[in-house]
Order: C-alpha cells, then structure tokens, then sequence
C-alpha cells in the first residue's frame, strides 16, 4: 500500500494538445479517489500515467517514496481493471487470475490457494474451468477484479470497470467494489464519468476538465460548494439551474423573477457587479402553497409558468423555459454541451414534493431556499460565494467517516486476509453509516 | 420471392465455380488411375481399368521419392523460419510506431509484387559463386524471401485486430513485453500464425521457377520441378499417367492440411477476450 503523488503532472500528445495540464493530486494510503469528469477530460490518460501506461511529459509522479516517471508498468506494482475487462480470453477464469502470481514465480500451491481464496470472495469458485467467453458481463467484470486483488499490489487502479454493465448489475458491482476497497484498505483510483458512482464510492473525488483539475474534495464539499460553475453543473443529477441575473442593489433580477440574495455575504458578492449567475438546485424549490410560514421568511418566492410536469411518485419535476439574454444563453449552452447533456433551450429544471398540485401551464408560486443559492462570475465562472469555513468543516467530517472506516475494518484485517464475508458485510454497514455525504448526495 | 429466386442463382453460381474448380482436380485423379497405353487410345472420362500400377511406378522412382523429400524439407523449413521472422516483424509493424515503418511495408508489398522469373538469372550465377546452387539452403533462402511479405501482412493484420488492453493487462500484471508477447499475443494470434503458416508452406510447396532453376539433381530438386524430368515405367511409353499420378499425391497433403486446419484458420480465438 502507498500513497500517489503527482506533482504538475503534463501530458502533451505529438500535435502539441496537453490531454492532461499541470495536475497536482495527492492520493493518500487507503483513499478511494475517484477521477471524474465528461469524455475527454483527461481522466483516463491520468489513470494510465499513473500506471505508466502513458508516458509523462512533464511533473513528477511519486507512489511511495518512489518517482515512477521512468519506471516501466510491471515494476509499479500496480493493478488495474481495464473498462473491457482486458481478460485472457485463452486462459481459464483459474488462470486468468493465477496471472500476476504465474509471473511472479510463486509456488504451485500458494498459487493455488491464493486463487481459490479470491475466487471464494468473489464467488467465482464454481467457473475457476471456464474461459471468459463463456461468461456473463457481471462473471467477467469480477473475473478482473479477480487478478486486480489477488497480487498484494500498492493501489488498485479501475478505468471505467461498471460502463459496460446493465443497470441493475452495475448497482451491484459498485457496493462490492466498496466493500472490497473498504476490506482491503489498499489505495485507490477509480475513473468514471458515472455522477452516482463517483458520490458514493469515493472518499475524495477529483473533477477534470480539459485536462485541468478543477477541484478535489469529499462529495459532499463537491455538491455544496463547488469552485466554479463546471463544477456546480456537473456534479447532481438534474444539475444545478444557472440563472442570468441582474444585480439591483441586493436583489437579483433574474427571468423567474426577482428575489433578495439573502445573507450578508450573498450581498457582498453581488456588489458591484451588473450581471451574475444564480445557481439553484432543482431541490431548493418548493412549491410556496407547501411551505410553511416561518421556513418561507428564510427564502423567497417568485411566481413562473410551469411548461412540463413530471410525477415521479417521490417527487415532482417542474420544467420552466425562461428567456437569457444571447451571450448568456450561448456560455451556458456551451457549458451544457461540455458536460455532456446539450439541453436544447435554457430551462430551470425544479424538484418540488410530490404533494404539490402544480400542473403543467400553471403559473405557479415557487419558493426558493436562498440560503443554499451560489452567485457565480458569469466571465470567470468562479463561485463567489463559496464557504470556506464550510468547506473546512466538510473536510473534518469527510475525515472523521474515514476514521471510523478505518477502526471499523481494522479487527477484520487482524482475523487474516481470509475473513469471512460477514466480517465484510459489518464493514460495509460502518463504512455507508460513516459516510452520510455520499448518502446525502445521491438523493 | 426474392429470396427464392436468388437462392436459386446463387446455387447455380456456386456449382459452376465447383465444377470450373474440382474438374480439373478429378480429371487428374481419372488420369493417374488409368493404364498407361490407355491415352490416346481409349476415349473417355472414367479409365477403363482402374489400376494403381502408376502409384507404385512413381514411388519406384528415386527421382521422386528424392524430391518429395526434398520438397517437405525445404518447404517446411522455409516456413518454420519464415513465420518466426514474420511474426516478430509483423508484431512491431502492429504495436511500435517507429521511423520507416511504412517503408518497411510498401517495401514488402513491393517485394511481393516483383516477377521471380527476373530474378532466377542472376540468382543462377550468384548461387554457383557461393556455393548455395543445387542445395537446400539456394531454395530455402529465396522461398522466404518471397513468402515474407504475405506472411508480414497477414500477421500484422490478425495482431493489429488482438485488443491492445490484452498486453497492456499482461504489463501491468507484471509481465515484460517479451512475456506478454509470448503469453498473450502469441495464443491469440495463433489462428494468424497458422493461417501464415500454410500460406508459406503453400507457396514453397508449390513453386517451379525456382525448383527447376536452381538445382541440378536430387541433392535438392523440389517435386514440381522432378515431374519435369518424369519418364514413366519405361521410355516407350507417355509418363502422362505417371505424372498425374505424382500430382495427386504431392496434392493430397495440401488438402490434408486444409481439411485439419480449416477451422482453425476461420475460428477467431479471440471472442470473449472483452465485452462483444
């Protein structure tokens, strides 16, 4: 186990294109870190610097204390699970596995024992005579986690392992892949442009864009502060609803509506400016009819015609068209283009309880939590009114989850690599009560 | 209806390039059966008395139980070496970018393409100064030459369809690339190498201009070129009945070959390796 350093870690392709720019990330010994960010980040090429796949233009990357920059991928002592799987197809699922082992020269029958022990974790023991053309997705996807985890490697690196798995199955896979991680305890890097995965797997998760890291941090800091107007839309599912506003004294003049930005340091963010971006979580709406009294003094409501309702059962998407002025509108759907969802008009998307009456046509009341809004600088797209003292506190939480993980899963360790799945099973329930921000943030 | 009617034409194409194909084949084998004196004089497609006096009259023959020798030995080591050679180039051509690798490829399609019968003369000469004319190494040495570049292409084709994660997994797991090469792309490639692998044997096998151009006796004259030089049972006879007969049976071990390693060839070994 050890931790990975990458210190303004380059990497430019022969036309000169930098696919990775400047990245400094540390991932600490144990961490789950996820690499997350729409196609052609970077994320990937990251992840195979990191395994020496790709080789390094400039920066330096460390695991341990070793610079690797040079090192070829078979002395990293790395394994990875490739987005194909990249299984043998030659070889038996007995053999697939027993790879690393085979090249590493150890004995027939710790090579046996090692094999049938991780078979026996990932319940593969009844296909170990199998070859992987004959197995499902799910039994190919475990097959290569398999070889990952049975070499006591220093990290586990995963490239996208669940995109091309079905829904349901890929549900699976994350929890197991969070219980394996948990109960192993080794460092890891896992890629995905999947919102879901990267809230709930990882400890930290690191956003890229073009090759650029724009922000690390627990998903929770991630969803409630984020740095910038990338950020805030890619991370949440619908994302966050940027308004063009037009700032008049404390109040924001956006198409909804006008409203006050709340609290002091809302107002000193807006001061001075003419136009900024409001950006509102679908869930910090409410229909007004559904607020009580004294939580709607904390807020404020506007009134706006509802074009589409959707019942989901749990909840109520309200979708309301508004009209931006032409250079917003054109940033804006830049930026829905780059994060992979090109809405075709600029629409709030809004989440309302279930209970509401609101249907479609209506204009209806809409209560707005101004306390969670941000105000973003429509040029620079940075968050104006990030918390730092929140972001600090985020922290120690993400922390202290982490800690309990960490005590949780260290008596399982002290029982032998070969725990029972039980003693697994407890981890996993620790780690998910210990970790109320990927909960939190999934809903 | 549609599909009716182009079955039926299909059908009927299909027999017609058997026929086109397979009756010449038959011809030969009628002919090798039939008694020597019986050309010329008897019509007909079927021989009039079957007999394997021409098989037992070829196999008599040290000029061709010599070349068949001949033909095995230089054939098959001219193929062992030629693939091995192929599969190394073909696996750089496929995964290295390096300086003049197109180069190299246009230069082996190149060589493909250049007429052999340019260069038997100088060939000629060149052996009887070195000491290579009528020996194994004079054929070994042109038949790779020229397998070569079929063997360069179809290889790096089959390598350049083997997933690059397989190796890139091998790496990681801790293989060198010389492990991975041997472990992974290798069994995968096997179909590719085989299907290389008979396509040289083919092309030694079957050559004449070489075979009959550079050698002058047994030591090392090939079958195509020994059925030349084929005088039957005795002189006053057509060898034509004889000569059939070699021909079938320096055939049958290509089909042989075929027949066994046909679904070899089409089975790609490589289904399951990542999600299809």
């Amino acid at each position: 186990m050890a931790a990975i350093t990458m210190k303004n870690i380059v990497k430019r392709y022969g036309d000169g294109f930098p696919a990775v720019n400047e990245v400094s990330l540390d991932v600490r010994d144990g961490e789950f870190m996820i690499l997350v960010g729409p196609s052609g980040c970077g994320k990937s090429t990251l992840l195979r610097m990191i395994v020496g796949l790709e080789d390094i233009t400039g920066g330096e990357m460390r695991i341990g204390e070793r610079v690797v920059n040079k090192i070829a991928p078979r002395q990293r002592n790395l394994s990875m699970v490739f987005q194909n799987y990249a299984l043998y197809p030659h070889l038996t699922v007995f053999e697939n596995i027993a790879f690393p082992l085979r090249l590493a020269k150890v004995p027939r029958e710790e090579v046996d024992r090692r094999v049938r022990e991780t078979a026996e974790l990932l319940e593969l023991t009844e296909h170990l005579d199998r070859k992987p053309a004959n197995l499902s997705g799910g039994q190919r996807q475990r097959v290569a986690m398999g070889r990952a985890i049975i070499r006591q490697a220093n990290a586990f690196l995963f490239d996208e392992p669940l995109s091309n798995l079905d829904a349901k199955l890929r549900g699976q896979m994350r929890t197991e892949i969070s219980r394996l991680q948990r109960r192993l305890g080794v460092t890891t890097v896992y890629v995905t442009h999947d919102q879901t995965e990267a809230m709930t797997l990882g400890d930290r998760v690191a956003v890229l864009r073009k090759g650029v890291l724009q922000q690390v941090g627990s998903p929770r800091e991630l969803y409630e502060e984020p740095v910038n107007l990338f950020v805030a839309g890619f991370i949440g599912s619908p994302s966050m609803n940027f308004l063009p506003a037009s700032v008049d004294g404390t109040a924001l003049d956006t198409p909804l509506g006008r409203f006050e930005a709340g609290d002091a340091r809302k107002a000193a963010a807006i001061e001075g400016r003419d136009v900024v971006l409001v950006g509102i979580r679908p869930e910090h709406f409410e229909d007004a009819s559904l607020v009580g009294a004294e939580k709607k003094a904390r807020g404020s409501t506007v009134s706006a015609r509802v074009d589409v309702t959707e019942w989901l059962g749990n909840e109520l998407y309200a979708y309301v068209p508004y009209e931006a002025p032409d250079d917003l509108a054109a940033q804006l759907r830049d930026l829905s283009r780059e994060l992979d969802s090109d809405q075709l008009r600029t629409q709030a998307v809004i989440s309302l309880d279930a209970a509401s009456e609101i249907t479609a046509g209506d204009a209806a009341e809409l209560w707005i939590d101004t306390s969670k809004i941000h105000i973003f600088d429509p040029a620079s797209g940075a968050n104006l009114t990030r918390d730092e003292a929140r972001v600090a506190e985020l922290a120690r939480v993400a922390e202290r989850a982490r800690e309990a993980q960490r005590r949780a899963q260290r008596p399982g360790e002290g029982a032998g690599a070969a725990g029972d799945l039980s003693g697994g099973g407890a981890v996993t329930a620790a780690g998910e009560e210990g970790a109320p921000a990927a909960g939190a943030a999934e809903t | 209806m549609e599909t009716a009617r182009s079955r039926w034409l299909w059908a009927l194409a299909s027999l017609l390039i058997l026929v086109w194909t397979v009756f010449p084949i038959l011809w030969i084998v009628m002919l090798s059966f039939k008694q020597p004196g019986e050309i010329g004089n008897q019509k007909g497609f079927l021989p009039h008395h079957w007999t394997w006096d021409n098989y037992r009259t070829v196999f008599e023959t040290d000029l061709f139980t010599s070349a068949l020798v001949n033909s095995i030995g230089i054939s098959l080591i001219a193929t062992v070496i030629g693939v091995v050679f192929a599969t190394l180039v073909a696996y750089a051509i496929a995964r290295l970018e390096f300086p003049g690798k197109k180069a190299i490829l246009s230069f082996a399609l190149a060589i493909a393409m250049f007429p052999v019968v340019s260069l038997v003369g100088p060939l000629f000469d060149l052996w009887r100064d070195v000491g290579l004319y009528d020996t194994w190494p004079g054929l070994i040495i042109p038949y790779i030459s020229f397998a070569l570049p079929l063997a360069i292409w179809t290889l790096s084709a089959f390598f350049r369809e083997i997933p690059w994660e397989m190796e890139q997994a091998a790496q990681v797991d801790g293989a060198t690339t010389w492990q991975a090469f041997r472990k992974v792309i290798v069994p995968l490639a096997a179909p590719g190498v085989f299907t290389a692998a008979i396509l040289t044997f083919f092309f030694c096998w079957n050559d004449f201009v070489f075979g009959i151009s550079l050698t002058s006796s047994d030591r090392a004259r090939v079958v195509p070129a020994a059925l030349a030089f084929f005088t039957g049972a005795s002189e006053f006879q057509q060898p034509t009945t004889a000569i059939c007969a070699a021909a079938v049976v320096v055939t049958v071990p290509i089909v042989v070959i075929v027949l066994s390693f046909q679904r070899r060839i089409v089975a790609g070994l490589t289904s399951g390796a990542v999600k299809g």
